[in-house]
């Protein structure tokens, strides 16, 4: 495998709410008001390699968007870095955040949202180049056509604002408008979620398209198994900040090592299976404030072990490629004691 | 026009775009529902009439009242209706120097929609600057800016005002700085809530990873999408900045009366309500209501008109 | 014949500015007792307007139009406003997206299911109480007790979902619509969620219209299946047959692009163009430009409801 160009290491990312000063003086009195502590994301490693699609699924409160963020330079990680090709994507001045690098473009989900509304879109495309100076000055119109076109788009929109489009072909022009950066990674962050089917398979071919020919890098992050499945090479699974399961992609789907990742596969009803029936996980996802102790999965973990409540699992090697953090893969689910007993 | 059959090449070869809607539609498209209500259509027709009239004022009326050598004492306190010296008619009477009371009105609301107009426009902007900038940095320098803005905006302004002129004597100048400084409150608030929820939508933060420099992200990202809102503040602040304005001048710490705004000639003509001259003070009082009626009409229904949830 | 629900002729239009859009275009469909129909299309496509229609929910500038809405045999269209209030959340429920459509943020859960109760019937408020905590504990909330006295803002999205649910259970309804009711949630709630509806079907004999866009979720959950397209009903059959067999060529492409049907990495077959606005529906077979198997026909002329069986609105049908 070549040398990753994109090296997430050890990132841990919290978000502290301190409380306003009406409620600290509340909280004098009822002993509330304190700060509030979200651990989004715990230690997370991942390396990717140029030219690969990394899927990140997971469901809500799994950390999948906020890693995305922290690698597309909107947060800054409490803990640990991100680096591409060596050099790290942001820097920290107290309170603000400085991207160092346009080297990484983010594709949002709701494309209702992610265009300014009162831009027209040729001006929403061309702005990013045009400051950075990635095309030179008398070609932007050009390029911006051309990138419309990319996008099987018609040049001739670039004078129209975002409302005048449907929600796919919004999609198509916020593709674009990473592409015209020219980065070396790309993260979706469930950008194929908000779209209608029909235009999902479209805009899903269009991406294949443009990795195919551009040799994009991409974090695709989704919580929908069947499209990462569909585009992705390697599949990260999360569940509560934490990294549960990585595996290249049709590994992973032919044989879950984790009880979370066959847990989810089997509760997502799906065409064409003639499922009648639902394996439902049981119980509710926890709320990262309060992340149960041990393995955060054991309180809905049907195979869950006395070892489960107490040790936080580490991700340990399961082949070749892969490696999953769950006890089972790593000396059972007893406690030693038990164990030895 | 005839169906074509299928290939349908521009619907097959990409996704059909909906009708390019211009501007122009747009426009049409608000004109169509403001129209939908009589009340406003009225209110802006007078309003229409008053800044003609107002700005008009000295092609229209027959007599300058600024210039003392058109002033002649025995024109004093005729009522309405009545033909003085200069042989044309007082339709609104004159007052106690010999002013037309309508040419002096309408001077005077010339001066009130330049107070009201200028101060608006002057508090949009510091507005818009505070609240932009408590919005987009967030933290510290929101909680400073927005408890600054809090604490003004739980004062009277009339009384913000007030202090103000004392501090910086009269003169027109001096009455729309302290209206601003009265009234930007109100704009940065509005510019402050409607600016914290476009700041978390998702296009502030493609450009943020874009990633665009600061100034470019709130000038040109967050506060086009912010103004709506603020017409109609605006229009409703112009109204009371007029008010206001008049409150001064009616106070005596507004405009000299050789420089009348409506405020001033409503206080001059004051002092004769009890001797049965009641023209001096009503007229002006009459078109400061009208005025003041009339813009905020127009602001009410231009709010519920770019309102999203009547949008359909 | 025991159809709880039977849908005929439904259409509703919407007027916009200048003109008129009929949103939910001569729609018809019955619901047996205890049977789940699926109502799937894509934005646009009228599911949802044909939901709020049956519910009389549909507020001006639409209107319905025409149609009969029969629910065991008594046509909800002929009431009088106030005794489709006493019909709604009665006889026929709703279960929105947003659970909080039909939560009041400040009141305890128990406190507003023993309000819903007494609205429609005489009993004491414990009593209420009573029938509340039964309602949630057929939905599968553990700990009901506790749920009761618990406000909103203080479950779970799934959790609050499911209060609705059971909310809409209160009267024992022939009728409940779902409308993307499961859309918000993530799947491993939505898995429950959806065992738990069936398990409600077959239980409370009530019939289910589950409107959704989730292709994946109606064939593992409905009996039958209507698929909708640009305000009318395309294809219409058992779940089987439609999933298994689609014969109207949008429901072939539909199901075609579900990637899970096919090869990782392998371009999807997709339906080209999109949803067309519903102002500007082209002449014949609303259908027609985005078409395979388009003709001559298809552009002029409307193709016909056969009306029995798995009826499909098409001159070309698959066979």
């Amino acid at each position: 495998m070549t040398d990753p160009i994109l090296k997430i290491e050890n990132v841990s990312k919290r978000f502290t709410r301190w409380p306003g000063m009406a409620e600290r003086l509340v909280g004098k009195i009822t002993g509330g008001g304190k700060p509030v502590t979200v651990h989004a994301l715990s230690d997370v490693t991942l390396h990717v390699s140029q030219g690969e699609v990394l899927g990140i699924v997971g469901e809500s409160g799994c950390g999948k968007s906020t890693l995305g963020r922290v690698v597309a330079g909107i947060y800054a990680p409490s803990d640990g870095s991100v680096t591409l090709k060596g050099d790290p994507i942001v820097r920290e001045h107290g309170n603000r955040i400085d991207k160092l690098t346009t080297q990484v473009q983010m594709i949002h989900q709701d494309p209702f949202a992610s265009l300014n509304p009162r831009m027209k879109v040729g001006e929403t495309l061309a702005e990013g180049p045009r400051y950075h100076r990635i095309i030179p000055s008398g070609k932007v119109r050009e390029g911006m056509r051309e990138l419309l076109e990319k996008v099987g788009l018609e040049g001739a929109y670039a004078d129209r604002l975002p409302h005048q489009f449907s929600g796919g072909q919004r999609q198509r022009v916020a593709i674009a408008r990473a592409l015209a950066m020219k980065p070396e990674v790309l993260v979706l962050d469930e950008a194929v979620a908000s779209l209608d089917v029909s235009i999902q398979a479209q805009v899903l071919n269009l991406f294949m398209d443009l990795r195919r020919d551009l040799g994009l890098t991409a974090l695709f992050i989704s919580h929908d198994l069947s499209v990462v499945r569909h585009v992705c090479d390697r599949v990260a699974i999360m569940y509560l900040g934490r990294l549960v399961e990585l595996a290249p992609a049709d590994e992973l789907y032919a044989d879950p090592k984790h009880p979370y990742t066959a847990a989810l596969f089997a509760s997502v009803p799906t065409v064409g299976t003639g499922k009648r029936k639902f394996e439902a996980i049981k119980g509710e996802i926890p709320s990262p404030i309060n992340p149960p102790p041990g393995c955060a999965f054991h309180p809905r973990c049907p195979l869950a072990g006395p070892r489960c409540r107490v040790e936080a699992p580490r991700l340990t090697g399961a082949g070749p490629a892969r490696t999953v953090a769950c006890h089972l893969n790593d000396g059972g689910v007893d406690t030693k004691a038990e164990t030895a007993a | 026009m005839p169906d074509t059959l299928t290939p349908d090449s521009e619907v097959i070869a990409t996704p059909s775009a909906p009708p390019a809607e211009t501007r122009a539609m747009r426009l049409r498209n608000f004109w169509f529902d403001y129209r939908q209500s009589w009340v406003a259509m009225v209110a802006l027709t007078v309003i229409g009439v008053l800044l003609v009239g107002s700005f008009g004022a000295p092609y229209l009326v027959p007599q300058d009242p600024y210039d003392l050598a058109n002033l002649d004492w025995m024109d004093a306190f005729l009522p309405p209706g009545s033909v003085g010296s200069g042989e044309y008619t007082h339709l609104l009477g004159t007052d106690n120097a010999g002013r037309d009371m309508l040419s002096a009105i309408l001077y005077g609301l010339r001066t009130s929609f330049m107070i009201g107009i200028s101060a608006g426009v002057l508090a949009l902007a510091v507005g818009i600057t505070v609240g932009l900038t408590a919005a987009y940095f967030g933290g510290r320098i929101e909680a400073l800016l927005m408890r600054i803005v809090d604490l003004q905006l739980s004062m009277p302004a009339i009384l913000l005002a007030l202090v103000m002129v004392a501090m910086l004597g009269q003169g027109v100048p001096q009455i729309v700085f302290a209206l601003v400084v009265a009234q930007y409150a109100y704009f940065a608030r509005t510019t402050h809530g409607a600016a914290s929820v476009e700041r978390r939508k998702d296009y502030i933060e493609a450009a943020r990873s874009t990633p665009l420099p600061t100034w470019r992200i709130m000038f040109r990202h967050l506060l086009p999408n912010v103004l709506p809102p603020l017409i109609v503040v605006a229009t409703v602040q112009v109204a009371s900045a007029i008010s206001l304005e008049a409150t001064l001048s009616f106070l005596g710490v507004g405009l000299p009366l050789t420089e009348p705004s409506l405020g001033s000639l409503i206080s001059n003509g004051f002092k004769y309500i009890h001797a049965g001259r009641y023209w001096l003070s009503i007229y002006p009082g009459v078109f400061l209501m009208i005025t003041v009626v009339a813009i905020n009409l127009v602001g009410d229904q231009v709010r519920t008109v770019i309102d999203p949830r009547n949008s359909r | 014949m025991n159809a709880a629900l039977d849908v005929q002729g439904l259409t509703t239009r919407f007027a916009t500015r200048g003109d008129a859009v009929t949103a939910v275009n001569d729609v018809s469909f019955t619901v047996q007792k205890g049977r789940i129909l699926g109502l799937v299309g894509e934005s646009g496509s009228g599911k949802s307007v044909t939901g709020f229609s049956i519910m009389g929910l549909i507020d001006a500038p639409g209107e319905v139009a025409a149609g009969k809405v029969m629910v065991d045999g008594q046509d909800l269209r002929a009431l009088s406003d106030e005794d489709m209030r006493k019909m709604r959340g009665n006889r026929v429920a709703m279960v929105f997206q947003d659970p909080m459509m039909t939560l009041n943020p400040v009141l305890r859960v128990g406190d507003q299911m023993a309000m819903a109760v007494r609205v429609h019937r005489k009993m004491s408020k414990a009593a209420a109480l009573k029938e509340a905590q039964r309602a949630l504990e057929t939905v599968g909330i553990p700990s009901p007790e506790e749920r009761l006295r618990a406000y909103p803002h203080q479950l779970s999205g799934g959790m609050r979902q499911r209060v609705a649910i059971a909310m809409a259970l209160l009267h024992r309804p022939s009728v409940i619509i779902a409308d993307e009711a499961t859309t918000a949630l993530d799947v491993s709630i939505q898995g429950q969620i959806l065992a738990e509806v069936r398990d409600l079907a077959d239980q409370t004999g009530a019939a289910i219209v589950w409107i959704t866009h989730d292709l994946g979720v109606v064939s593992s959950l409905a009996d039958d299946i209507c698929v909708m397209y640009a305000g009318r009903i395309v294809e219409r059959g058992t779940a089987q047959q439609v999933i298994d067999h689609p014969r109207h060529p949008y429901t072939q492409g539909l199901l075609d692009s579900i990637p899970a049907l096919h090869e990782p990495g392998k371009h999807l077959p997709q339906i080209p163009g999109s949803t067309p606005q519903l102002s500007r529906l082209p002449q014949g077979c609303p259908f027609r430009p985005r078409c395979p198997r388009a003709t001559e026909i298809c552009a002029t002329v409307p193709p016909a409801d056969t009306k029995d069986g798995q009826t499909v609105l098409c001159h070309h049908p698959l066979e």
